[in-house]
């Protein structure tokens, strides 16, 4: 009983994704009926279509903005998080509320200077100019993320490593990383959600040559009327690498959310 | 548990290094410090100085679409905030989807947690399905509730309510703060179900056998073991929730614009539109230094809040 409870919320719950998906396989007049229809023969013309768009460069843009920026956070918060764990240094309380009052802040509150400064320096409309970025939006989250990984590692591997004579990137590298590894994972996936579907940025930063998907998708939906199935199938491949990335780290996910904070 | 293993680790290490040297020596007090800069110089060049510019703006009368350009006001532009009938429906806005979306969203997560703590027959599927709405891209999530489902001629929602026989609604317009709240519970609703249940499965089960020794119902043992034991994670789950939210841009932009007029615009969204379409940047600004300022006061006692449950339940 309850399980099949459990089943029919969840159907319920999942049932717009389920329409979206249904929605992009169908062509336009089936997509924007009344009643709407749910038996028909499923066409790939949407997906053609919104590749045949130009959608490659969007797609471009966000993979180099999400994965540069992260690699970037990873670089930046792993020496940052050991600072703050292993070897603590002074005030580090201060440190961590530091980074996490910078996520607290609305983003809305610095935009014009950014845009302003972006304009400055002829960085409007750049892709670079997202991967700081986004290196600064998810930096904070990763800090306070892999600092709990460190925690846990037990003080006696790293007397261990020191009564070896390892030095700081001996240890880091041979001894910490093999250790915080999924932890890592998790850090990484963490920055690659939230920059690849980072909006407001983007929205604002970039037009034509440096767009990114979020952006592709609004634009899908403003030019020459409203194509709903070809947007379906356009948000289907926009939400595609993030699904995929989330339905298979979904343990890890959890714990790299709740920052390692709850145990 | 961390947080009292953490402090008591950090101050073991520092005991050893005071014993081993006497207090840290300078040189020592660098090479720790060496590791964190990079970051922290980065973070500080990046969120800081924008914002020190906004501060500088806010004291500004600067409207792009004045050719005179921007004089110095003073506090003239906060002055006009305190009286922008517009700016406190924004800020009424943005505390009621923030405080609506965290409660409606925690108390489905925590259903939906429940509900799958049991083992059933396709319980990983059952997960994959309810995680979902979260990993999709918030523009898509957005053009689908405004587009698909809740458009007043062929959206699903109508047709569903129409089966049980009530007459159509025009969602997004007649109402804009329900269909964004509807969008927003949906994608929050995963987030606040994986930490529950994170919580749920960290639960000794002893304590579980004995409330049912005891002869406790389920509500009793819900109410008086499973809750108390669950309050870090919600806490942790209404703050993070409350971080995101409060900053909801892409729904607003997305689904109603902040209208009809400014019904639904909050802080973001209508800052946002003094800045990018008024072209004011001097009152944006001054909006945006408010909102960070009140941002600072709520977090802080929020952040208090939570280390200092944390500690107790330790």
């Amino acid at each position: 009983m309850l399980t099949t409870v459990t089943w029919v919320l969840a159907l319920i719950f999942f049932s717009p994704v389920l329409w979206m998906v249904l929605t992009s396989f169908k062509q336009e007049s089936a997509a924007a009926s009344d009643p709407p229809v749910f038996f028909f023969a499923p066409t790939l013309d949407q997906y053609r279509a919104v590749l045949d768009s130009g959608a490659g460069s969007y797609f471009a843009n966000s993979a180099i903005a999400t994965g540069v920026s992260t690699i970037l956070v990873v670089i930046l918060a792993v020496p940052a998080s050991y600072a703050l764990s292993i070897r603590p240094v002074k005030k580090t309380s201060d440190v961590l509320f530091f980074f996490i009052s910078t996520r607290m802040l609305p983003v809305v509150a610095v935009i014009m200077p950014i845009y302003v400064i972006a304009g400055q320096l002829k960085v409007l409309d750049n892709v670079w100019t997202l991967v700081v970025l986004y290196t600064s939006m998810n930096l904070p989250i990763a800090v306070w993320m892999m600092r709990s990984f460190f925690l846990e590692v037990p003080g006696e591997v790293l007397e261990a490593a020191q009564m070896d004579g390892a030095g700081l990137m001996k240890t880091l590298v041979r001894v910490l990383m093999p250790m915080v590894a999924p932890g890592l994972a998790a850090t990484a996936l963490i920055c690659v959600i939230f920059a690849w579907n980072e909006f407001f940025f983007a929205l604002i930063l970039t037009a034509g040559q440096s767009a990114t998907v979020p952006v592709f998708l609004v634009s899908q939906m403003t030019s020459e009327g409203l194509f709903l199935a070809q947007l379906s199938a356009a948000s289907v491949l926009a939400s595609l690498p993030v699904v995929i990335a989330g339905w298979v780290a979904q343990k890890q996910l959890v714990r790299g959310l709740s920052m390692g904070a709850v145990k | 548990m961390s947080t009292l293993v953490e402090r008591q680790q950090v101050r073991a290490r520092k005991a050893a290094t005071e014993r081993e040297g006497g207090g840290m020596s300078s040189a020592e007090g660098w090479r720790r410090r060496l590791p964190l800069l990079p970051a922290l110089i980065f973070t500080l060049i990046v969120t800081q100085v924008p914002f020190l510019f906004t501060i500088w703006y806010s004291l500004q009368n600067w409207n792009l679409l004045r050719p005179e350009g921007n004089k110095f006001v003073g506090l003239a532009n906060y002055v006009d905030i305190f009286s922008d009938s517009t700016f406190r429906g924004a800020a009424l806005n943005s505390v009621l989807f923030t405080v609506a979306c965290v409660f409606f969203a925690m108390l489905l997560g925590i259903i939906f947690a429940l509900l799958l703590d049991r083992s059933f027959a396709g319980r990983g599927v059952v997960r994959t399905l309810l995680i979902t709405p979260f990993l999709i891209m918030p523009v898509a999530s957005s053009l689908l509730w405004s587009i698909s489902i809740l458009n007043p001629s062929y959206g699903l929602l109508n047709w569903v309510i129409g089966l049980v026989g009530i007459p159509p609604v025009d969602w997004t317009s007649q109402h804009p703060i329900v269909s964004i709240l509807m969008a927003l519970v949906w994608q929050w609703t995963p987030f606040m179900m994986l930490l529950v249940l994170s919580g749920l499965q960290a639960q000794s089960k002893d304590v579980l056998e004995a409330a049912q020794v005891d002869g406790a119902g389920w509500w009793r043992t819900f109410i008086s073991v499973t809750l108390p034991q669950l309050r870090r994670y919600i806490e942790l789950g209404i703050l993070l929730g409350a971080i995101y939210v409060v900053n909801t841009f892409d729904q607003i932009y997305l689904m109603t614009a902040g209208g009809p007029g400014t019904a639904s615009a909050n802080l973001p969204f209508y800052i946002y539109q003094r800045a990018f379409l008024g072209f004011d940047i001097g009152q944006a600004a001054a909006m945006g230094v408010v909102v960070v300022i009140a941002t600072i006061i709520v977090a802080t006692l929020a952040l208090r809040l939570i280390f200092k449950s944390f500690d107790v339940k330790d």
